[in-house]
């Protein structure tokens, strides 16, 4: 059984179609990158499978370890697994990174039978992870996201996704915003956390950071479909020439991406 | 009703009660009288338009509710697991000189107003009745009419107590059909450094009384305060409260007003920045929930050049619960250089709940600056599925939202042992939530 299958996906926000039949499938230990213009519905297709409430799908399926993810709330599909880390991390004053982290963590734990851990042994947890964005513990008493730069909210999702462990990690623009160090932190992390039993989707408009996070499919998304999908050398023919030619040229789209799936 | 409170009074005067010095007894008399022909505020009145005090008003409280022998142990959930705080304990409206602990250190004496106004009334004749006038509202004229009873705090200069001062004011549920008037005079001269803390609190049972209370504290020269005060009575009580803090200069004055009880509880904090460079930072948080009504007033003056005031107040408002905030901040032609920033949050956690908010500044300088800024919201979705996608279910995620825009004024507890408890009390209130 795939890791997710993603059936002719469509969905909307109010009256809008955005996925109009996206097909993926994903099996653990791959990554697989998923390019295409603003606009294209990248986006939409990761907030969709970790069940963004702006979001309704109307029609297909996504079946993530063979459930129905439809069926399940959001913070479900965390526990079983499923780990978004977002364009725009959410702030959250008031809130101390290390309160939120272990309390996100004791759910996974409770939503799998395991008793919660208290704040001391969740501390020393905490130590390694944090090497893996490379922060020392003082980032854990700021309030979650408040006040951070661009690229330090997106190491504080590459943080959170250390300690959740996920076995689906989406990767909504990771890259945006981020400087040539912060990029470098965020995609030594990512290869950091790879395990033969998890799997990546990471959704970006560029080309670079793929040159540190290679993947082993990269999907073409436009206008709410996969219009091609390929190796990891597609990725730089996309640098090159960009995505108009992909627009033209909608041919054997299913074709392929089964292919290469 | 009215009638009620002057036959009190005569009563209290006939039976020596009023017999004080002389000034006192004028005072009282000034103040009856007062009261009487203002009667209760109406919701005419603009300081009164969102918070009627009909049920207030309709109530026939009686003037000495009995007094029942409390033991320490009463007392312990409220104590911020610090019995060896000093204290003043009163308890429906009555001075329980078992349970306090008058021994602070040197420069701080603690006393009941009773003792103070028998034995060497002078001590309090410059500070009771000239900081809250008695004209202030109709309830600071009740209170000067009949209180009976109340803490005297008074802190020598450049003294600096170790543990903060707590006095609290207990409501038992013999204190039903009873109104209680504590009054309390605070006075910290220059250089000293003290936190206090009032409690109003109820043990036991839904008990239905008036607590009117009036707080004057006056702060010298370079003196530091730090003045949290807790309300928490039951929740079919009235509370209505008036506290006035004149601010002598480069004085710094830290307030935190918590409010969770009463069925109304209405609130009003003045604060007097009277000479240069002085601080006034005022921080309140309110959550009501059900039928509560509660109701921050607050007012800066702004008398003098090169001061500033800081105010934030959050509340929250489950079910019914109505809120009303109003923050006047007067800066006055001479006061040049004023910074004065005030803010008020509301969130709503019920399509029932209703907040009534209203800043007010009126500026006569002109080399000021001055913000003010009003929020009412309800949980951000974004935020909501952002804690969801990380598992934390929906309602403990909720909580969670609720609970982080309390702690952003929590936080600005000093006390680590004051903020934990409130912290709690937010927490158990959160947990009646939907």
């Amino acid at each position: 059984m795939p890791l997710l299958e993603v059936n002719d996906l469509r969905a909307t926000a109010g009256d809008k179609e955005i996925l109009k039949g996206i097909n993926l499938t994903v099996d653990v230990g791959e990554i697989h990158a998923i390019m295409g213009p603003n606009g294209s519905g990248k986006s939409t297709l990761a907030q969709v499978i970790a069940g963004h409430p702006a979001y309704q799908i109307s029609g297909g399926q996504i079946l993530y370890q063979g459930q129905d993810l439809a069926e399940m709330d959001p913070e479900e599909r965390a526990q079983a697994g499923v780990f978004l880390a977002f364009q725009y991390p959410v702030e959250i004053p008031g809130v101390t990174n290390a309160y939120f982290l272990r309390a996100a963590y004791n759910e996974l734990r409770k939503a799998r039978g395991l008793e919660e851990v208290d704040p001391i042994d969740f501390l020393d947890l905490l130590e390694d992870k944090l090497k893996v964005v490379e922060w020392g513990p003082e980032i854990m008493q700021r309030a979650v996201n408040a006040g951070f730069s661009g690229g330090e909210k997106k190491r504080n999702e590459i943080l959170q996704m250390a300690v959740l462990e996920p076995k689906l990690a989406l990767l909504d623009e990771t890259d945006s915003g981020l400087d040539i160090d912060a990029l470098r932190i965020v995609a030594t992390g990512v290869n950091a956390l790879r395990r033969p039993d998890n799997a990546y989707v990471v959704i970006t408009h560029y080309q670079r950071l793929l040159n540190h996070i290679i993947p082993d499919v990269v999907h073409v998304i436009s206008d709410g479909q996969i219009v091609k999908s390929g190796g990891k050398d597609l990725a730089l023919d996309l640098e090159a020439r960009g995505y108009e030619w992909l627009a033209k040229s909608d041919t054997d789209v299913a074709g392929t991406a089964a292919a290469t799936a | 009703m009215i009638d009620s409170y002057v036959r009190q009074y005569q009563a209290f005067a006939g039976n020596g009660g009023g017999a004080g010095p002389p000034w006192l007894t004028s005072l009282r008399r000034a103040a009856i009288e007062g009261f009487q022909r203002s009667g209760f505020p109406s919701t005419r009145d603009e300081e009164w338009r969102f918070t009627s005090v009909a049920p207030i008003a309709r109530g026939d409280f009686s003037a000495s509710p009995a007094v029942p022998v409390l033991q320490l142990a009463d007392l312990d959930p409220y104590l911020f697991q610090h019995p060896d705080w000093p204290r003043l304990v009163f308890v429906n409206g009555r001075f329980d000189r078992s349970l306090s602990l008058g021994e602070v250190g040197p420069g701080v004496t603690l006393e009941a107003l009773s003792a103070v106004l028998a034995q060497r009334p002078t001590l309090v004749e410059p500070y009771f009745g000239r900081h809250v006038s008695p004209a202030a509202t109709p309830f600071t004229a009740l209170n000067t009419a009949l209180t009976r009873e109340g803490a005297v705090v008074r802190v020598a200069p450049d003294a600096a107590p170790e543990n903060p001062i707590h006095l609290l004011f207990v409501s038992t549920p013999e204190a039903d059909g009873a109104a209680i008037h504590p009054r309390t005079v605070v006075v910290v001269e220059a250089g000293a450094r003290v936190q206090l803390i009032e409690s109003y609190l109820s043990l036991g049972g839904r008990p239905r009384y008036l607590t009117n209370a009036v707080t004057e504290l006056a702060i010298g020269p370079g003196a530091w305060v730090e003045h949290s005060r807790i309300q928490r009575e039951s929740e079919a009580a009235f509370h209505v409260g008036f506290s006035q803090v004149s601010q002598d200069r480069e004085s710094h004055y830290r307030s935190f007003a918590f409010a969770m009880g009463g069925a109304l509880a209405r609130h009003d904090l003045h604060t007097r920045l009277g000479a240069p460079d002085t601080e006034a930072l005022l921080y309140g948080l309110y959550f009501g929930h059900q039928d509560q009504l509660i109701d921050n007033h607050t007012t800066i003056y702004h008398d003098q050049p090169n001061c500033r005031s800081w105010e934030v107040y959050k509340g929250i408002l489950d079910d019914r619960a109505h809120g009303v905030f109003n923050g006047k901040i007067f800066v006055k032609p001479e006061a040049q250089k004023t910074d004065a920033k005030q803010t008020n949050r509301a969130l709503l956690l019920s399509d029932s709940a209703r907040i009534d908010t209203k800043p007010q500044l009126e500026i006569f300088a002109d080399d000021v600056k001055c913000t003010h800024g009003a929020t009412v919201g309800q949980l951000d979705p974004l935020s909501s599925f952002y804690l969801r996608s990380r598992g934390i279910p929906k309602d403990a995620a909720e909580r969670l939202m609720v609970y982080a825009f309390a702690a952003e004024v929590l936080n600005e507890v000093a006390s680590e042992s004051v903020r934990v408890a409130l912290d709690q009390l937010v927490h158990e209130r959160l947990s009646m939530v939907r």
